[in-house]
């Protein structure tokens, strides 16, 4: 079903709420607001806007520390984003994880993970719990190019194979893991092709390979990983790619000895947001206002954002040693 | 009802069947804990009981079996998981520390991890020295994951029932050894005990001796000769190295005014160093002798019989100790 005018003008929101949110984190990281390490997603907005809006509501997704898109899109409140980004008591995570650890679980959003693929067996057991409680949910799993060659990607994979998991994998290729591109870390250069490891068991059983989508189109991305949670919920795992880039370092401070101005610059020209907006002039006569509009709106979201989470209280002591164990 | 002295295995064994029997979520995945009916055979019988959903056989992937846990139990489920011996729990490490232990601090309380992963420990086997060692201390290390470390079957079943009700991430950790020794256990679905509670195996006044799993058995051993002597030791076992509980460590050293903390791990950085820190510190006043510390030797455990039970603690050693702060 193609998405109606509404919710691709929501899906353009939502790609320049990341795009700016970020763009104001780097500010407030230059000023020291910000600390620790910080990941911009600049550049992949559209895969992560095209994937999440294909979930419902009971779905589930996961990621790595690249997670601030992801939260944004998932629905998790800016103000409330933005505070932990700050490391406030209002944050998502209480001020305590910071930008790699935000988590929503009222949206089922479990988290990005600091730790290279440690995430991907909680996205199995995460699934391993929908199946064994025979619910209709599937877990979008979300990782990086350079985390398909960890040993803990193996092994989920794998195990989501043998038990029939609906989890959608899907590798979020930006071409590089820090300076490393894919060419130069990965046996496979078209990831997707790990699936073959992983399939077929009895009556075809196992990882289905998916497709290898441009993830600079969000209507493309939207499509791919609606058509993977389908057959994730009725047969099993798949594992798809989205082809994308990293427009901004890998993360702040990154000197970028590892690839060119000139690469970079052609990816700014084609990039995700820019191409939404042709489509949507194209598709739609006269929309160009208010997608104006649009970005007055969301520059005022995130000044309230960034107010709030100036505004908010640092966490206590007791906050500090609090939530150490479950009561 | 009645007491029945039972093994720590039984024990193991009625306390997984009772729980499962008792809550849905709770479920079993391990390397062979189905088809084979677990390495240690605590899980035989199982699979023919509880079905394929229950009893889940893994590959040989103790990343993903530890991940894969910590992520059903965020989500709802109780998965008691079994890594076939500590030793593999070190590949599995980052999930088991940086994930389980750390997951409900770091998103502010949003999720609970009750989750147990079941091991087991120890030396004595002529096994080498990558799967002989007994670890678990390291593991101690790290707030946000309960370690259990039981040596009687009475204590192995009511501290399992309780890991496995509890909201918490706990490593159950049993000596592979022990796992024979027979003991009185309530035959009694709600008998559970309390987490992180030290308990007095054996009472005297002249010698405090702090221990826990098969540092039990030396001990108790220790302490039956000792008692040949004249000396009467008190035992005081931990069963728990998180959360500690020293409160009985600290009433009997009142008493005996001299400690020995014997145990299985290597000597550096080990229980031991920890209980004499905290000794000295809050019972200064009533030291009469150096605390002593009984460990395996500060090396890789060898093949060979002789030397490998050289390498290991023992009664004697404990005897010698025990002389040595009298
Ligand atoms: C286990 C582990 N090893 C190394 C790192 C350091 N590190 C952080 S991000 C990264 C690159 C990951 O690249 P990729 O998976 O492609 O994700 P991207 O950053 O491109 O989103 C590395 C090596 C880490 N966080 N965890
Ligand atoms: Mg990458």
């Amino acid at each position: 079903m193609a998405p109606k005018k509404d919710t691709l003008l929501d899906w353009y929101r939502q790609m320049v709420l990341i795009r700016r949110f970020e763009e104001r984190c780097a500010e407030l990281y230059q000023q020291g607001l910000i600390g620790g390490f910080l990941h911009l997603y600049i550049g992949q907005e559209a895969t992560g806007v095209g994937a999440v809006n294909a979930l419902r509501e009971q779905d589930h997704a996961i990621t790595a520390y690249r997670d601030h898109g992801l939260a944004l899109a998932r629905g998790l409140d800016p103000k409330a984003v933005m505070a932990e980004m700050l490391g406030k008591k209002t944050g998502v995570s209480g001020g305590k994880g910071g930008s790699m650890h935000l988590a929503d679980y009222d949206r089922r959003f479990w988290g990005g993970y600091g730790i290279v693929g440690g995430h991907l067996p909680l996205a199995a057991g995460i699934a391993l719990k929908a199946k064994y409680n025979e619910e209709d949910e599937v877990v979008l799993a979300f990782m990086g190019d350079g985390s398909t060659n960890i040993g803990y990607f193996h092994e989920a994979l794998n195990l989501s194979a043998v038990w029939e998991l609906p989890v959608v994998w899907l590798v979020e290729n930006n071409q590089y893991g820090m300076g490393t591109s894919v060419e130069r870390a990965s046996g496979a250069v078209e990831i997707v092709n790990k699936a073959r490891a992983y399939c077929c068991g009895p009556n075809g059983r196992g990882m289905k390979e998916g497709p290898r989508v441009d993830g600079m189109d969000v209507l493309a991305v939207y499509d791919a990983v609606s058509e993977g949670i389908e057959h994730a919920r009725k047969h099993g795992p798949i594992l798809m790619e989205s082809l994308t880039y990293r427009l901004e370092g890998h993360s702040m401070g990154d000197p970028q000895r590892y690839r060119t101005k000139e690469e970079v610059e052609q990816f700014v020209a084609n990039g995700p947001i820019g191409r939404f907006r042709d489509y949507l002039n194209e598709k739609y006569k006269g929309i160009d206002p208010r997608l104006d509009t649009i970005d007055q709106d969301v520059l005022d979201t995130i000044d309230d954002a960034v107010e709030f989470a100036k505004n908010s209280p640092d966490p206590t002591y007791d906050d500090l040693i609090s939530h150490v164990y479950a009561d | 009802m009645a007491d029945r002295p039972i093994t720590i295995r039984e024990a193991l064994s009625a306390a997984l069947r009772e729980e499962m029997h008792r809550d849905e979520r709770v479920f079993i995945m391990g390397e062979e804990v189905g088809v084979w009916g677990g390495t240690y055979a605590v899980t035989r019988g199982f699979l023919e009981e509880f079905g394929e959903k229950r009893v889940r056989d893994t590959p040989i992937s103790e990343m993903v079996i530890a991940g894969a846990a910590v992520g059903a139990a965020m989500a709802g489920l109780r998965p008691v998981a079994e890594i076939m011996t500590i030793n593999f729990a070190f590949v599995a490490m980052d999930a088991i520390i940086n994930h389980a232990a750390k997951i409900h601090y770091m998103f502010n309380g949003q999720f609970n991890v009750p989750l147990v992963i079941r091991t087991t420990t120890g030396g004595g086997k002529q096994l080498g020295a990558t799967h002989s060692h007994a670890p678990e201390v390291i593991f101690a290390h790290f707030p946000g994951l309960y370690v259990a470390v039981p040596g009687t079957a009475y204590d192995a079943k009511g501290m399992l029932k309780a890991a496995i009700r509890d909201d918490n991430p706990v490593l159950f950790v049993e000596h592979s050894t022990m796992l024979q020794r027979r003991s009185p256990v309530p035959d009694d679905d709600d008998f559970v005990l309390p987490i992180g509670k030290s308990d007095i195996k054996r009472e005297g006044d002249d010698v405090t001796i702090v221990t826990f799993g098969k540092g039990l058995e030396w001990s108790t051993e220790a302490a039956d000769q000792l008692a040949q002597e004249g000396i009467e030791a008190e035992i005081v076992d931990l069963r728990w190295l998180r959360p500690l509980d020293l409160e009985p460590v600290f009433e009997s050293f009142k008493k005996t005014n001299r400690c020995v903390i014997v145990e299985e791990s290597l000597p550096m950085f080990n229980v031991g160093a920890e209980i004499a820190a905290q000794l000295q510190n809050e019972l200064f006043d009533y030291m009469d002798a150096p605390i002593k510390r009984v460990a395996a030797m500060d090396l890789p455990l060898p093949y060979n019989r002789e030397i490998e039970l050289m390498a290991l603690p023992n009664p004697q050693k404990v005897i010698n100790a025990v002389k040595e702060v009298l």
